[in-house]
């Protein structure tokens, strides 16, 4: 596994570097440092050198290394590294190079605590934070609070304490979901997909056996099942869609956060589980199958010769006229050598921003079954290099409350506990641009 | 707790031994109980140790002075020192001893893990002894944290001292661990145990199938690293019954959902496995079906993490074709997925390729030959003339798009375009002769080697539809002297094709090529095919001409795929960083321990990859009359060849793009000593995964297209 932990900022001072076999030499880190810190080129997260392994991601400003020997599991040493950098925030608020180095002693203690031996062991905040905390020294604990500890360091549930007791319980449940889309430049849809995710916030005393109940009928995989035959895959409108009756659901695929029961969804679909306290991600779910978009977008888009680009980028919205997107941003892409434009829109406002090539429009509120219209022009310096312009996609970010792309609907949280107290569940929906591209 | 607390920022800076050592030693007057004073020394002696500050060894003594002082803060930043410096002064080491092994005494477990974690971490000698003893009763110790932490100290002592560990008995007590009752110490075992198995020839790791289902019961039960560990041990276990095999596998199919991706990877790897022992093509087919989804949900995972999923991906699906058959859209890029994705993704694109879809793919892969990074856009030109040659029925589609890409006259474009119309001339010789004019056009923009090779190549073969074609061999042959030994060797044989093809054009240039390439160059096989060509043309003209303009063997696609045994090795390694490089795992790590499908009553043999090139390779061999011990023999040797090639199949076909990106191979010798040096892989560094190792192939010899 793991033979050491780097952390570097931009400029490849080291700000941890902790060791956890003997095969991890300092000199490592400046190998590091020159092989990929220095190295405009690199182009991967995994660098081997001889039977050396660097495996890096970066937060913020920093650059969070993990070194192995030997064919490691890879996928387990990126969880990790994640997951320290999750650890950090809920620790610190974030993880940059300030708060490492204001709490460097505290983040050795962690390292030294969550990896033993290079393998990953306990990284439940909840438990972590019962005997590793900001506070100074916590060393002459009664003997019983450590071994309530390590019960729950070791145990089947050790995301969450014992006696947690609130005044008034409540659960708030946010169906977060990223839609994703891509149109060609003819306007076929290549692919519209959904990543959701429901989000919790759980404010339940005692231990709380939650039931989570969506759609009447929640159809899972169908699509990796029957194969279908012919024509163009995953057409969005075609006969898939008449599959789509009123308050189904079809999910591609669904992960769960470790405390639900695997096996109880796989029977039976129920999603049971016994909540962390406090804020989680409970489950993450693909759908590719009827998804609705939001906006349906039609961009024409001329180049005039070599001095002019022309756009008329119409915007429709396709959800109920009582609903409302906000914060709805459309970049449009304009020419390296774009001298300036010139843009009149129906709605918002809109803005040329030549560091990041592109016209910026902004509505602030957009309301359902409405459509909106930009016109815009921009004027090209003459170049001496004729080089194409390459014609990025137009994207579009948004978030928009009260719907689901998937149609996935929340149908109940039911709260079992043994003090059968009565519990306040709240629930909210909302879509947001993921990667909404349009080519032109 | 509120955020960010601590500020110790300032405390990150670089100190005088002296000036710390008179810090520690303070007492801090009687108000300090917390030990304050102290505290903020050590904290700057630990900041000046991540610095590698070395003259830090110098307060080891004051160090070990502290150490006993009743703060549990204190103790863990002494120790924390400890383990950095143990092995630079082991003799004053030494005298931390007795204060840890009396912490192993402490009535808290905490401390009682602490010390033990600590102790066992420290590589000198008398540590790892005084370690084995007490080890002893904590593997026993009625706190599972104590356990636990025990059970990695076996395979830590292992790492120090095998012959100490493997002549005491304590490898046979982690074993019994295995019967513990909290899941966590069961994991922490098995990780363990597999890790002492890793390095050592002499253990043998047997799991049979009572006790595969015990730990896969408490799956549920462990943490997400617990599960991956239970699960990376279950390809330990040979089924020998095949129902065994299909009924485990259906146990663990729930991991699949599981939100770490080292768990979910680690459960695909462990179906695969057990899908060699399942007979029953139903069940292979649902467990086929539960392996796509979660594999698609990990692209929404960090670039990484997509990064590690879409490289096994392309190992699944050389194995297990109809897994993704259906999901070729979701690869298509993103505008911002990082290069390493979008190469990545490219390659699996042109894998998912097929007949049905290739016009969607071709919109694609147009699209993305207009982008910014010039390396992926020449992948994309090239992945579509080797769709071209894999696709049989859509060779002129793709022809046609490449035609389009000419047209833009983007030069890096138009010289890669060259390179692959080449390949089509010779895959369907004779049928579109008519785009020679329009690469014809183009002529003036091929500035690399290897677009003026072929573009060469094409005018030779050629020779005598091209009406002017003498004179654009002459444009060429006015550099001679300053073009590389690829081109020379090209200009060189396509005068002599054209000299045959069409005696009067050539008779001039014939002589006067024949004469550079033997009289004024010192390269040994630019003189000797001259030479060849000269002998050939003198004595026997007619010989020449069968000879030079003879029948090539046909090229197919097939190169890009792994071969057969390294196949099925690699996808024993499902989630491991062999498969980002999709290399036979030792030949990147070349002390990794060999894993190999153990053959039991219910291993479905026939089903095999590399038994099934054996019988094809037999079928051959009989056609042909060879004897069947002649052909194993064959095989065996193919394999020990295969084996020793670094350049790997999958990445080979588009390995040769152009010569640039990361050629860079010094600085490996910055690397620690002992290591071997010069073995370097750098993924995706410009040229799908080339090794960068003078000493081993040249990367386009990889690229079987290029023949």
């Amino acid at each position: 596994m793991l033979s050491g932990v780097l952390l570097f900022n931009q400029k490849g001072e080291l700000l941890i570097m902790r060791a956890f076999r003997q095969d991890m030499r300092p000199r490592l880190a400046d190998v590091f440092r020159i092989q990929v810190i220095s190295n405009a080129q690199i182009r991967s997260p995994i660098l081997t050198l001889g039977s050396t392994t660097f495996s890096h991601i970066k937060n913020e400003n920093i650059y969070i290394v993990g070194v192995s020997k030997g064919n490691v599991n890879a996928a387990l040493v990126f969880e990790f590294l994640y997951k320290l950098v999750g650890l950090g925030k809920s620790y610190f608020g974030r993880f940059d190079e300030e708060a490492v180095k204001s709490n460097f002693v505290m983040v050795y203690e962690l390292l030294d605590e969550i990896l033993d031996f290079g393998y990953p062991q306990n990284t439940e905040t909840e438990t972590l934070k019962m005997y590793i905390t900001t506070e100074g020294v916590k060393s002459e604990r009664a003997l019983e609070d450590s071994s309530k500890i390590t019960m729950q360091a070791t145990g089947a549930l050790s995301w969450r304490r014992d006696n947690i007791k609130y005044r008034k319980n409540e659960a708030f449940v946010d169906v977060i979901e990223d839609v994703n889309l891509l149109v060609s430049a003819s306007g076929t849809v290549l692919r519209a997909d959904v990543n959701g995710a429901i989000e919790m916030r759980a404010y339940l005393s005692g231990t709380p056996e939650c039931k989570f109940g969506l759609n009447d009928s929640l159809t899972l995989g169908a699509a990796g099942i029957e194969p279908s035959v012919g024509g163009p895959v995953g057409n969005i409108s075609g006969n898939k869609a008449t599959k789509a009756a009123a308050g189904s659901v079809t999910l591609e695929d669904v992960s769960l956060h470790q405390c639900v029961k695997l096996s109880s969804f796989t029977n039976d679909r129920t999603i049971s589980f016994i909540p962390p306290d406090g804020s989680f991600q409970l489950m993450n779910y693909r759908a590719t199958e009827n998804v609705n978009l939001p906006f349906k977008v039609h961009a024409i888009v001329n180049e005039i010769g070599k001095s002019k680009v022309e756009y008329s980028i119409a915007i429709r919205s396709n959800y109920g006229p009582k609903l409302f997107a906000t914060n709805v941003l459309v970049r449009i892409p304009t020419p390296l050598n774009t001298a300036s434009t010139t843009h009149r829109a129906s709605q918002g406002k809109a803005k040329y921003e030549p560091s990041e090539n592109c016209i910026v429009w902004r509505i602030a509120r957009f309301t359902g079954q409405s459509e909106f219209v930009l016109s815009a022009e921009a004027e090209l310096t003459a170049t001496t290099t004729a080089k194409q312009w390459s014609r990025p996609p137009l994207s579009m970010q948004f978030s928009l409350l009260m719907f689901t792309s998937s149609g996935l609907l929340v149908r109940y949280l039911k709260v079992f506990e043994k003090g059968n107290y009565s519990s306040v569940k709240w629930v909210r929906y909302m879509t947001r641009a993921g990667s909404y591209e349009i080519r032109f | 707790m509120s955020a960010g607390s601590n500020n110790d920022a300032k405390l990150f800076a670089r100190g005088k031994v002296a000036e710390l050592r008179l810090e520690l030693n303070s007492s801090g007057g009687k108000k300090d109980k917390a030990f304050s004073t102290k505290r903020i020394a050590l904290k700057k002696i630990v900041a000046n140790m991540t610095m590698s500050n070395n003259d830090m060894v110098a307060l080891f003594p004051d160090i070990v002075g502290v150490m006993g002082l009743p703060s549990l803060e204190i103790k863990k930043m002494c120790f924390l020192y400890l383990v950095n410096y143990a092995r630079m002064k082991p003799e004053i080491a030494l005298k931390a001893l007795p204060i840890l092994l009396s912490d192993l005494e402490d009535t808290n477990p905490l401390m009682r893990a602490l010390a033990l974690r600590t102790l066992s971490y420290i590589h000198v000698r008398q540590f790892v002894e005084a370690a084995a003893a007490p080890l002893k009763h904590l593997l026993k110790d009625n706190d599972p944290y104590v356990r636990k932490t025990a059970a990695f100290c076996v395979a830590k002592l292992y790492d120090h001292d095998r012959h100490m560990v493997e002549s005491s008995d304590l490898i046979d007590r982690l074993n019994l661990m295995l019967r513990d009752e909290n899941p966590t110490v069961v994991s922490s075992a098995l990780a363990a145990l597999m890790d002492i198995w890793e390095r050592s020839e002499s253990i043998k790791l047997t799991i049979d199938y009572s006790n595969a289902s015990k730990i896969v019961s408490i799956l549920p039960d462990c943490s997400e690293w617990g599960q991956t560990y239970i699960l990376e041990a279950l390809t330990s276990y040979v089924p020998q019954d095949t129902s065994e095999a299909a009924f485990l596998a259906d146990r663990i199919a729930p991991r699949l959902s599981h939100t770490n991706s080292a768990v979910v990877l680690t459960c695909i790897r462990v179906i695969l496995y057990l899908m060699n022992y399942i007979d029953s093509e139903k069940t292979i087919a649902s467990l086929c079906a539960k392996l796509s989804p979660p594999l698609v949900t990990l692209l929404s995972k960090g670039p990484e993490i997509q990064y590690l999923a879409l490289r096994n991906a392309l190992l699944i699906l050389q194995r297990r074709p109809e897994v993704l058959r259906n999901d070729i859209r979701v690869f298509f890029c993103k505008y911002n997925d990082p290069i390493y994705v979008k190469v990545t993704k490219l390659e699996l694109i042109f894998m998912l390729a097929s007949e049905r879809n290739i016009k969607e793919v071709l919109t694609e892969l147009r699209e993305y030959a207009t982008e910014i990074d010039v390396h992926f856009v020449r992948k994309s030109v090239r992945a579509i003339g080797k769709l071209a040659i894999k696709i049989e029925p859509a060779a002129k589609l793709c022809i046609s798009s490449l035609l389009e890409l000419v047209a833009t006259k983007v030069s890096y474009i138009v010289q890669e375009a060259t390179v692959v119309i080449k390949n089509i001339f010779r895959k369907y010789p004779n049928q579109y002769e008519s785009i020679i004019s329009t690469l014809c056009e183009n002529l003036d923009s091929l500035d690399e080697p290897e677009a003026k090779a072929a573009m060469i190549w094409v005018i030779g073969q050629y020779a005598d539809r091209i009406e002017n074609s003498e004179v654009l061999l002459e444009d060429f042959l006015d550099t001679w002297a300053d073009e590389t030994h690829e081109v020379q060797l090209a200009l060189l044989t396509a005068t002599v094709k054209l000299f045959i093809q069409r005696p009067t054009k050539g008779q001039e240039l014939v002589p006067r090529v024949l004469k550079w390439a033997t009289e004024d160059t010192d390269n040994p096989d630019l003189r000797d095919r001259g030479y060849m060509y000269w002998r050939l043309l003198s004595s026997n003209p007619t010989a020449a001409k069968s000879v030079v303009m003879g029948e090539k063997p046909a090229i197919t696609a097939e190169s890009e795929k792994l071969d057969p045994v390294t196949l099925e090795e690699m996808c024993l390694a499902v989630g491991t960083l062999a498969t980002v490089y999709l290399k036979p795992v030792h030949t990147v790590f070349r002390s990794a321990r060999q894993r190999r499908l153990q053959d039991s009553p219910a291993l479905q043999k026939t089903t095999l990859p590399s038994y099934q090139a054996m019988q094809a390779a037999k079928l051959v061999a009989e056609q042909n009359g060879t004897s069947a011990d002649a052909l194993a023999a064959r095989a065996q040797a193919h394999r020990a060849g295969r084996n020793g090639d670094v350049l790997d199949e999958a990445g080979a076909y588009f390995a040769s793009v152009g010569g640039q990106g990361f050629t860079n191979g010094a600085p490996t010798t910055a690397v620690t000593p002992g290591e071997q040096p010069g073995q370097m892989y750098v993924a995706n560094q410009g040229q799908g995964l080339g090794t960068m190792q003078p000493t081993m192939h040249v990367q386009s010899e990889g690229n079987l297209l290029d023949l």
